[in-house]
């Protein structure tokens, strides 16, 4: 539905002021919907067709009963697309209406200029479209139970993908080839002294070491994956024996995850984003007199801390303010850092200028993981009232465990590296020399869900149609989880 | 609305009524469903459906959170309570689904293996049916036989000689349009009466009540599955005995003895006043804890059962639950009373879980 008039002319307005402040974003078209389309489409992850699937009715359900039940709203959607899509509640207040477009068009700046989302498809409206023509012919074709079937197996290990891969250009390790200048095979030790060649390199030993090396080189070309994988996705769908409408499915479910990854990456900074410049141009530009105070109310709802929760907007916003506090001032480099008088480091400013600047950095250059380990201050920790949390067996309770800088932000960035998800690797695709299916989960001191993981071991099952096996570590004992087919065991490795 | 997400849920709420009816023995012993009763559905909590990944143990991870707050306060129980994780999932939790209560009966007749209810003969109530069966030149355009309409025109138009084979074009004009017809038939309807009586003396607690509420509930949705006209009476009795309405059925609690012949007297001049035996298939379910007060009113029950009750009863079941008492002795009178009596069901109740197999003792027989 087009946009009547009295939007469009506070979208031109507010795109005036976003661009005056150097935003810099893909067009952006906005859409007016009522609430059963907004629920609708964001059940779908924000694009009108995908493919069809049961999660996306539950989804559909629980949104729809929680804005029955007047629990929650969606305020705000938009879609990393050139051009953007964003949507707008029917609903809603004029005033609200100004917010979000302000809100949308910084996040559009960001889609558009962080480094994470550079690799991102810009027409995935279309792909998303073309996925669940795809989808919807294999199920006229094999059916919608088996075809849902094999997008549950998928699903489950949607998350073993390696978000950094986009970046890497695929390096072929080799070992270093013994060569002499013909270029065939030397293992000789190189002597000037002639006479000692017998010595020094007798031939039975020679022998020995072809030997060697070819078994070498036979064994790691053998060796599927030849070093452990990330991307659990990539090897099966190299690797496992699918039919071409499994792979077909397989790949498409790799594709979406690809997509969204940037967005779990980026999570608290794209809302703080957001959050600074809508507040920035509704504060300074847009609001009239009478609005001020649905503005405030709403504002403050969204950066609101419930009780003992972290909310991504308000750290977000705050940590963005604060970085632009500091660089104004001049807050960084080696003698502030050197600086130990607690009222000097307070009242510190070099009137630098430089924020404004040092945030538009910072959001093209980095995402959340690296946002919180350079820019979280032990000022900011304390100011913020930040703490960890741990559970507590005996009460059964999560308790406040610590307000030490080093600790928090630790975990913070724990719960943030691969998205707060435990690193699974390929090790081996021919394990025991049996085609079965080795996976290694790297330990970091925290547990896996041993149930969810032996339910996700007879869904990789389904797609590899062998044995599969997960190492890990189970309260310090190396273990090693099995599905054969048949039943779980786990085995312990010493 | 687009049809899109409506098949996508339609599949996730059959997802769903599948979770229900593989747990329907839990549902089955457990009261909580009955309280969040709408008019035709109800409400049952599951756990959500999820798509198993490989994550943490959540009570290994912790998280970080904001607030004020010594070390050692709680902020959170079970769950995880804090975005820990800023960007993931939020954390699993209940969610409830609606049945409607013919498919939970459908569920239950599965699940249970029940029978469907062979109704008496009942010719002289009728109710009014449409059937089609006919066709006719007039009528409303709703109800146009297009079939009929189509090969009216085909003759018409071979007739005339209009009609091309290498260009077959049918053209219906006014006249050859045909509508369905339908008949109004008359048929038999079933109509059913259950009575539920209650023991409410001093004896029957909580849990005894809380037996006999879920057992009913479960006996109503299933009777209401098989009769349109469904009429449900209760009545409670201690030493005498009331005719009340569901509400205070499931609330009184009385003290004082028990005299069952007393419920039974009531029900008789029911029956024979507003509810005649050949109209009407009747069910009685009581409920006691079996402590009657003497062997002359048993004697004198016998004799109701045995002239009235049973002879108008499609089933007079009788469910003995334990009391902290003990259990009675009425239940065993009654089997050795009418060992070949088929219309009288017992069944013993020990506790909740026992509910189960009551329920397929009472409703077993299909009658």
């Amino acid at each position: 539905m087009s946009l009547p008039s009295e939007y469009r002319k506070w979208r031109d307005e507010i795109q005036g002021y976003a661009r005056e402040y150097g935003l810099d974003f893909f067009e952006t078209i906005f859409e007016l919907i009522t609430y059963e389309e907004i629920n609708y489409i964001a059940s779908y992850g924000g694009f009108p067709i995908r493919y069809p699937h049961w999660r996306f009715g539950m989804q559909y359900e629980e949104l729809s009963k929680s804005y029955a039940y007047g629990l929650s709203k969606i305020y705000e959607m938009v879609i990393n697309n050139d051009p953007c899509y964003a949507y707008l509640m029917k609903s809603n207040q004029m005033v609200d209406q100004k917010l979000v477009m302000a809100h949308v068009y910084a996040h559009c700046d960001f889609f558009k200029n962080n480094m994470y989302f550079s690799k991102t498809n810009r027409k995935m409206m279309d792909i998303m479209a073309n996925h669940a023509t795809q989808i919807e012919r294999h199920i006229d074709r094999y059916g919608a139970e088996t075809v849902e079937n094999f997008i549950d197996s998928c699903l489950s290990i949607e998350n073993l993908i390696e978000p950094h891969s986009v970046f890497n250009q695929p390096v072929a390790v080799e070992d270093e080839k013994p060569t002499d200048p013909n270029g065939s095979l030397d293992f000789r030790f190189h002597s000037e002294k002639t006479y000692l060649e017998s010595y020094i390199n007798p031939p039975e030993i020679l022998e020995q070491k072809r030997k060697e090396w070819q078994e070498k080189q036979e064994k790691s070309r053998k060796k599927i994956p030849p070093h452990p994988q990330q991307d659990v996705l990539a090897f099966l769908l190299t690797h496992a024996p699918l039919e071409q409408w499994q792979y077909d499915i397989l790949s498409i479910i790799r594709e979406e995850a690809y997509y969204f990854a940037p967005q779990g990456q980026t999570k608290i900074m794209n809302e703080g984003w957001a959050t600074y410049w809508h507040s920035k141009i509704m504060t300074t530009r847009v609001l009239s007199d009478a609005e001020i105070i649905d503005y405030a109310d709403h504002h403050s709802g969204t950066v609101a801390a419930s009780p003992g929760q972290l909310n991504p907007y308000r750290l977000g916003v705050e940590l963005f303010k604060d970085i632009e506090d500091r660089w104004n001032k001049g807050k960084f480099g080696k003698e502030y850092d050197e600086c130990d008088d607690y009222w000097t480091k307070k009242n510190w400013d070099k009137k630098l200028g430089l924020g404004r600047e040092k945030i538009f950095e910072v959001r093209k250059m980095v995402n959340d993981v690296m946002f919180i380990d350079a820019f979280l201050t032990p000022e900011f920790v304390s100011e913020h009232l930040l703490f960890t949390y741990q559970h507590n067996a005996s009460t059964g309770y999560y308790e406040i465990s610590d307000r030490e800088f080093k600790v928090v932000k630790q975990k913070l960035l724990q719960g943030l590296t691969n998205w707060g998800q435990p690193f699974i690797f390929v090790e081996d695709g021919n394990f025991l020399n049996r085609g079965e299916l080795l996976l290694r989960h790297r330990h970091e001191g925290i547990d896996l869900n041993i149930e969810e993981a032996q339910d996700t071991l007879k869904n990789i099952y389904t797609i590899w149609n062998r044995p599969v096996n997960l190492e890990s570590i189970l309260g310090e004992k190396k273990v090693r989880f099995i599905f054969d087919g048949k039943e779980h065991s786990v085995k312990n490795i010493g | 609305m687009s049809k899109r997400i409506e098949k996508d849920q339609a599949r996730f709420r059959n997802i769903i009524r599948g979770r229900v009816k593989q747990n329907l023995k839990k549902y089955i012993t457990r009261g909580e469903m009955i309280g969040k009763r709408g008019k035709d559905f109800v409400s049952i909590p599951i756990d959500q459906v999820h798509i198993p990944k490989f994550r943490h143990d959540p009570r290994m991870g912790g998280g970080v959170g904001q607030g004020k707050g010594e070390k050692g306060t709680p902020v959170g129980q079970g769950d995880d309570p804090g975005h820990g994780q800023a960007g993931t999932a939020p954390g699993e939790h209940l969610m409830e689904v609606d049945v409607s209560l013919e498919e939970l009966a459908d569920m239950l007749a599965e699940e249970l293996e029940l029978p469907n209810i062979q109704p008496k003969g009942q010719k002289n109530i009728q109710s009014d049916k449409r059937v089609y069966t006919g066709i006719s030149q007039a009528g409303p355009e709703s109800l146009r036989h297009f079939k009929h309409t189509f090969k009216r025109a085909l003759r018409r138009q071979i007739a005339a000689g209009n009609y091309d084979p290498k260009n077959p074009i049918i053209v219906p004009v006014r006249e050859d349009r045909r509508y369905r017809t339908w008949k109004i038939k008359e048929e038999p309807v079933a109509k059913a009466l259950i009575v539920y009586m209650m023991d409410v003396s001093g004896s029957m607690g909580e849990e005894q009540k809380e037996i006999v509420r879920l057992e009913s509930f479960w006996i109503d949705t299933w009777l209401q599955r098989q009769y349109k006209n469904l009429e449900t009476r209760y009545i409670i009795h201690d030493a005498v005995a009331h005719l009340v309405d569901r509400e205070t059925f499931y609330t009184t609690r009385e003290s004082g003895g028990t005299i069952i012949s007393s419920a039974y007297k009531l029900v008789r001049e029911m029956i024979e006043q507003d509810f005649p035996v050949d109209e009407w298939n009747i069910y009685f379910f009581h409920f006691s804890d079996g402590d009657n007060w003497g062997e002359s009113d048993t004697n004198e029950c016998f004799s109701i059962l045995e002239k009235t009750l049973l002879p108008a009863a499609n089933l007079f079941c009788y469910g003995q639950v334990e009391s902290p008492y003990g259990s009675g002795q009425f239940i065993k009178d009654l089997r050795t009373h009418f060992q070949e009596e088929e219309k009288l069901v017992l069944s013993e109740i020990g506790d909740k879980e026992a509910i189960y197999n009551s329920i397929k003792e009472f409703l077993g027989k299909g009658r």
